[in-house]
């Protein structure tokens, strides 16, 4: 990743609190174009808040946000429903719209966005769920009949609907089995490489960290404590990184990586 | 800096370039549309491509399937190669169900609605079992009793909806009074509006115009409350910690509603010929001296209790209804809103008809 490489998410002095409780302190961060970044962070560090800040769903105190180039701030309406054109979400619970079928999910946002006809919109849509590793049948599913990974799969082929060039993803394995987690992450993968998306993911999962993420974000007392590989990870001296990236855990998911990566 | 897609044929085979991507939509979906037919050599040379979606690649794809099964790509850009791909392997045509001939049709839908009629009357009358075995277990050990979550219902259903009840039951009583007057008044039999208001009222109308409000607002939302538990698992989690949701969730409902009625009814009825006594001094000139004393008259205890009686037995079936559409709440918001309404339906039927299956009872008994 060359330095001058375009910057697609630029958060500066970021300050988010509730009531008397500020939970981001002038936090800043940068997302390359084209990266896999990893939020880590403690159970209630503010990682999902900080993403949902950066999708304009919390408001901040201080501070700024720009996506894709626009200022959130500054922007209008056409400019809002731009980005969210331009990235796509999955949420930590996926979020699918419980009264519509996979199928009519991920179809969805094409409708709002793309004056597409249905038949290709449906070839389309019918793509990104086996693009995801979902079976054809499972299009025809409601939410409440799938179970937890197949959940995040659906949710993300919503989140991929519109060929996004940013997805946030949050916790996507958390709640699976190491198996499907393991899935997951190379279905991430995957799609990033056939895609060229830019992945922006919370979570705590340090296989995926070790895995999949090109930078790693170590979020502390609402900034961001360490930010680099994981390897500047497990040589950082702040003391909540070096315990989590410390531990016997940690080494294991970095050396399993290493293995991949050789083979 | 804008690439307009092109399709081009040549003698090579088809020639793609430009951007393919959703913001050209309109023109790729018309290039495409045509071309293929024109095509033989089974070539796409893709390799003028700038950029490119999922729905550009698909559009390629789509096309490469229209010419025929060895049609192929060449010059893939490297970048691009994971996304042709990908999508070579989705999609694939399988076997479409057939739609049926329409008669069928018909007849498979009276049949799977006479069905599901069957299912929810079962439903109904297994409701009705495990409400009354819950009922026995606490009776026989009255620790068991929910005593809390009873009064807390009662509260909601009895005396929160007093002030409602109790003003639309007055309003109805003065249009009963109201009608009568003005339609007797011709014959000379005024009078008569006393005998029409207290017994319409005490015997039909009170309790009726009472449970039917009383399904539209507490039924429904015990459906509402019973489908949401159902949807977050709570009942699952209920069930597995050993606890029984009939008894704990189901029961100190039904008992409150069955307790409410009949009280409600009282209270509405006797708003009821409040109100057609006020209709009666203001509009027919009556004053409420003549107006009770020929209410003693034209009135009998038995009217009363013909009315009262029925009043349990509908807060029981509302209750009842109202729990099993709850439980039948699947996964989605839809269902529920679906489950909902028919609970207040299916109630307000069950209601009216019972009232009949009454009036038949009564009258076969001479009260
Ligand atoms: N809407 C809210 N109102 C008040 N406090 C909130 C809200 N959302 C999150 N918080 C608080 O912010 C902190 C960070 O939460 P969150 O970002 O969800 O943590 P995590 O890093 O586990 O995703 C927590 O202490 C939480 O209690
Ligand atoms: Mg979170």
């Amino acid at each position: 990743m060359s330095d001058d490489a375009a910057i697609v998410i630029s958060v500066r002095d970021l300050v988010v609190g509730f009531g008397r409780r500020v939970i981001l302190d002038r936090l800043s961060l940068d997302v390359l174009r084209g990266e896999v970044i990893g939020v880590v962070g403690a159970s209630g560090s503010g990682k999902s808040v900080l993403l949902r800040t950066i999708l304009g769903l919390i408001e901040k105190r201080q501070g700024s946000i720009a996506i894709l180039g626009i200022d959130r701030d500054a922007a209008d309406n056409d400019e809002l429903r731009e980005i969210g054109r331009r990235c796509g979400v999955l949420f930590q619970y996926g979020a699918l719209f419980s009264s519509l079928t996979v199928v009519e999910n991920v179809e969805f946002p094409m409708r709002e966005h793309l004056g597409l006809p249905p038949g290709l919109r449906h070839d389309v849509a019918m793509a990104k769920i086996e693009m995801v590793g979902l079976k054809p049948d499972d299009a025809l599913k409601y939410p409440a009949e799938l179970s937890g990974g197949m959940t995040k799969r659906a949710a993300l082929a919503r989140a991929l609907a519109l060929d996004p060039e940013i997805v946030f993803l949050d916790e996507p394995t958390s709640g699976l089995d190491p198996i499907s987690a393991e899935a997951f992450d190379t279905l991430i993968r995957t799609l990033r490489r056939t895609l060229g998306l830019t992945v922006y993911m919370n979570t705590h999962d340090l296989d995926t960290l070790a895995t999949v993420c090109d930078r790693i974000a170590a979020l502390a007392d609402g900034r961001v404590a360490a930010l680099g590989t994981m390897s500047d990870m497990q040589s950082c001296d702040h003391p909540w990184v070096r315990e989590y990236f410390g531990g016997t855990r940690a080494h294991l998911a970095a050396r399993g990586s290493e293995a991949t990566a050789a083979t | 800096m804008t690439h307009p897609p092109q399709l081009t044929t040549t003698t090579q085979g088809l020639l793609a370039s430009g951007a393919w991507t959703a913001a050209y939509l309109a023109v790729l979906e018309r290039i495409t549309g045509d071309a293929g037919a024109r095509e033989s050599s089974g070539r796409i040379d893709v390799a003028g491509i700038v950029a490119l979606d999922t729905f550009g690649a698909w559009l390629l794809e789509r096309l490469r399937r229209r010419i025929g099964p060895d049609a192929e790509f060449v010059g893939v850009p490297p970048h691009f190669q994971g996304l042709f791909d990908a999508l070579s392997k989705v999609n694939q045509p399988a076997a479409k169900a057939g739609a049926g001939n329409p008669v069928l049709r018909l007849l498979e839908r009276i049949g799977r609605a006479t069905e599901s009629a069957g299912v929810d009357l079962l439903a109904l009358v297994a409701m009705l079992g495990a409400l009354g075995e819950a009922l026995l277990r606490v009776l026989l050990n009255p620790r068991r009793l929910r005593l809390t979550s009873s009064v807390h219902q009662l509260d909601r259903v009895a005396w929160q909806a007093t002030p409602i009840i109790l003003l639309i039951t007055f309003l109805i009583g003065c249009i009963i009074a109201q009608q009568g007057i003005f339609h007797f008044r011709k014959f000379g039999a005024d009078d008569y509006v006393v005998d029409l208001v207290g017994i319409l009222i005490l015997r039909e109308i009170g309790v009726l115009l009472v449970a039917i409000m009383v399904a539209g607002r507490s039924g429904s939302s015990y459906t509402a409350e019973i489908g949401s538990m159902k949807m977050r698992e709570e009942i699952d989690a209920l069930q597995t910690m050993g606890l029984n949701p009939v008894e704990v969730l189901l029961l100190p409902r039904v008992v409150a509603l069955v307790i409410a009625l009949p009280l409600l009814t009282f209270v509405g009825s006797m708003a009821a010929l409040y109100g057609g006594g006020v209709v009666a001094w203001l509009y027919g000139g009556m004053s409420p001296e003549i107006f009770i004393a020929r209410l003693k008259e034209a009135i009998s205890l038995d009217h009363f209790k013909v009315g009262i009686i029925k009043a349990p037995f509908m807060a029981l079936m509302i209750g009842a209804v109202a729990c099993v559409e709850g439980l039948k709440v699947k996964g989605s918001a839809e269902s529920l809103g679906l489950q909902t309404t028919s609970s207040v339906v299916k109630s307000i039927f069950i209601v009216i008809v019972l009232d009949g299956l009454f009036a038949i009872f009564f009258a076969s008994i001479g009260m």
